[in-house]
């Protein structure tokens, strides 16, 4: 696998590689800081393969995922990431928790942190919801997805993908297909990957494209086979069924005829275009099945094992000022 | 009633439009020519004088926050728990706020502010009411609208409405544009306001009643609010400090404190605001005051409730408008007390003899910072906060008797 570094995200001379408490966001990271993240996944891609794949570094350590919004694999991405770190992992669910009581997302949050929990994971609903409870606790919040808007380790598990498979990030076209409007997965990656020098472009049904998302340095494409054209990199998101009966899309049937990935439409991205999708797939509403399961094209799997890695090294880099490394002490 | 005499002050005169050194006299409640020599004096040592501010539109009797703001007159929404929709609750709430202020109840349009029956607007008036108002949200049937407009105007009662459709913004929190893009927040076209200030310009005209916008804000609003007023529709507006000084970029990372009703917006819309207050299309400008505490602002962005608490910033933060030259002090005043007073009938606004002794003295120049954890209003949450403002209230003067000196 090639390693090669786009210019741009080499940490410049005396830069600490990654100075921030909390990961709320790709928002707001330099370059090279998302680098030294994908960098630092790299190890653990490998000991992941490994039959035995543990590594104590987290040992004694308390990592509390603390989910409001329902989740099975990023929850379970997170878990096997702490354990294979040796923490000690905690789930909480918000169906049955005391926020279902009216408990205020502060309140919980400093119950948390009375806990003496070492690192949170948070996934919720509304966006901005992981932010007000990092501002709250004194242990690293990592952002498992806050509403319209991030999904931090989402964006560097397919950064990793890409660069994985295609050598580097810089210059490849990507297309981003789907619902923008309500993705924070589109967020991130267009935060993520122009900034690692990709160009980026968006489609989606005006009704789920985002006011003046051009201002993100991305190019909006309404048809389809005009933002697909030429594409090294296909990125479908998921529609959900709420959306598709009238509000935002008239069927689900017209929006794949639409917007949906098929083996003919591919023709028009570049040849060898990878495809990619956050999961879970609707199958046959945004992409074929043919496509999903072409494992020449489709990294849809592959996505799902750099996500463990991805958050084994977030995990690791995030604790280890706590942990007093050198150098992060 | 004490008689008081301010001398050595710079009074300003909303109505003759000038700001001129000199003495004035108060008694029994009047300004008089000429008050007894046993009256008490204040020594105004070249401090501006101006009428007391009349705020069109509170969502809470706030009586420091008033004080503090040279505020003496308040038009109290409706939006009250329980709502204002009946006599009763009329004569409840304009006997709140006596002696230091006095509020003017606006009688809810419809039972409960539900937007679908008629109140007793007729015996709320009666009762004390000087205006009618639909709450925070428009009444969204158009039929029932209109039919209200043209009881109001048998009334001779202006209706106050707030400038949104609620197809377009009803799960908005923010304003369609890069800020609530990169946030991810819910938002909603700015031609949300416009088109609800098009079909009340239409509705006011066929039926001849006033309709006063409480809060418009974007410039599509302004030129039709503009035009319309040309064309002699009886239609008014007014706007916060908040709106015309912030813009939707000012949501920072989820500040809920910024978060407003109609939402902050562009900076173009902004400039526009700027604009239409220079050229007169607005007619006053209000605090919107809507202090609220921790548990409905510390919520994530779309949870929390809108709204500021701006009474004691009010003048504060419009004396900037003037210092920058959008602006003069006479016009200042008279968007700040004149025109809401002349709007809800009410007497003030004016410095003749005769006129209520409803007064300011503040120190134009004064220089301090917000501060959300040292206000006088029962709640904090302005999104002013650590901004380094000028313009101080010395004396609040309500009836001729100094109100209870603000804390410094």
């Amino acid at each position: 696998m090639s390693q090669a570094i786009p210019i741009s995200a080499a940490t410049p001379e005396g830069a600490h590689p990654f100075p921030h408490r909390h990961l709320t966001g790709i928002f707001g990271l330099q370059p090279w800081e998302i680098t030294f993240l994908l960098d630092e996944a790299e190890q653990w891609v490998e000991l992941n393969r490994q039959s035995s794949k543990h590594d104590d570094r987290l040992a004694g350590l308390t990592q509390i995922n603390a989910f409001f919004e329902a989740s099975t694999r990023t929850l379970l991405s997170f878990e096997i990431a702490g354990k294979r770190l040796g923490a000690d992992v905690v789930n909480m669910h918000a169906a049955q928790s005391s926020v279902k009581k009216g408990e205020t997302l502060i309140d919980t949050a400093v119950t948390l942190n009375a806990m003496r929990a070492d690192v949170i994971v948070i996934r919720h609903q509304a966006s901005g919801a992981v932010q007000l409870i990092a501002d709250k606790v004194d242990c690293p919040v990592l952002n498992a997805g806050d509403g319209w808007h991030e999904h931090p380790t989402q964006a560097l598990l397919d950064a990793l993908t890409i660069r994985r498979r295609k050598g580097a990030l810089e210059k490849q076209r990507v297309a981003i297909c789907g619902d923008i409007l309500h993705s924070r997965v589109a967020r991130s990656n267009i935060l993520a990957l122009t900034a690692l020098g990709a160009e980026v472009r968006v489609i989606a049904p005006p009704t789920l494209m985002p006011a003046a998302i051009d201002r993100l340095g991305v190019t909006p494409f309404t048809d389809f086979d005009a933002g697909l054209d030429g594409a090294d990199v296909v990125m479908m998101l998921r529609v959900q069924n709420e959306r598709m009966q009238g509000g935002f899309i008239p069927s689900s049937r017209e929006y794949f005829a639409l917007y949906g990935l098929t083996r003919e439409r591919l023709e028009r991205a570049a040849p060898g275009a990878l495809v990619m999708h956050p999961g879970p797939m609707n199958r046959g509403v945004e992409i074929a099945s043919d496509i999903a399961d072409d494992l020449e094209r489709s990294a849809i799997t592959e996505q799902v094992e750099m996500g463990v890695a991805v958050r084994m090294a977030c995990l690791d880099v995030l604790t280890r000022q706590q942990r007093g490394v050198e150098g992060w002490a | 009633m004490n008689p008081l005499t301010i001398t050595g002050g710079t009074l300003v005169d909303p109505v003759g439009g000038s700001v001129l050194p000199g003495d004035i006299a108060c008694a029994d409640g009047k300004i008089v020519d000429s008050a007894p020599d046993s009256a008490k004096s204040i020594d105004a040592g070249g401090l501006h004088v101006a009428p007391g501010i009349v705020d069109l539109g509170c969502f809470a009797i706030d009586i420091p926050a008033f004080a503090a703001g040279g505020i003496t007159r308040v038009a109290l929404m409706p939006d009250q728990s329980p709502a204002i929709d009946e006599p009763a609750m009329v004569q409840h709430a304009a006997a709140a706020g006596k002696p230091t202020v006095w509020v003017h109840p606006l009688a809810a349009a419809t039972q409960a502010l539900n937007g679908e029956e008629l109140t007793e607007i007729g015996l709320m008036q009666r009762a004390g009411a000087v205006a009618v108002s639909t709450g925070r949200q428009r009444i969204a049937d158009s039929g029932l609208m209109h039919r209200l407009l043209s009881y109001a105007a048998a009334l001779d009662l202006m209706v106050i409405t707030h400038a949104e459709d609620e197809g377009l913004s009803r799960h908005a929190v923010a304003t369609d544009g890069e800020t609530a893009t990169r946030l991810g927040l819910p938002s909603g076209p700015a031609i949300s306001e416009a088109m609800a200030i098009a079909r009340d310009v239409m509705l006011a005209e066929d039926t001849g009643a006033h309709v006063h916008f409480r809060t418009v804000t974007t410039a599509r609003g302004f030129d039709l609010i503009r035009e319309a007023k040309a064309r002699g529709v009886h239609i008014s507006c007014g706007i916060t400090p908040g709106h015309l000084l912030l813009c939707d970029v000012d949501i920072g990372a989820y500040r809920t404190f910024a978060k407003l009703s109609p939402p902050l917006r562009s900076a173009e819309d902004r400039d526009a605001a700027l604009v239409a207050l220079a050229d007169g299309t607005i007619d006053v400008i209000c605090s919107g005051h809507d202090p609220q505490g921790p548990e409905a602002k510390r919520l994530p962005y779309a949870d929390a409730e809108p709204g500021m608490s701006g009474a004691e910033t009010l003048l504060t933060l419009s004396l900037g408008l003037v210092r920058d030259g959008h602006i003069d002090m006479a016009r200042l005043f008279a968007l700040l007390s004149r025109n809401p007073a002349t709007l809800l009938g009410v007497d003030g606004g004016a410095m003749s003899a005769g006129s209520a002794a409803d007064l300011v003295i503040f120190d134009a120049d004064a220089p301090w910072r917000v501060d959300t954890m040292n206000m006088a209003s029962s709640a904090g949450n302005t999104p002013f906060d650590e901004l380094p403002v000028q313009g101080k209230v010395v004396h609040t003067i309500k009836g001729g008797q100094s109100v209870d000196r603000p804390p410094s």
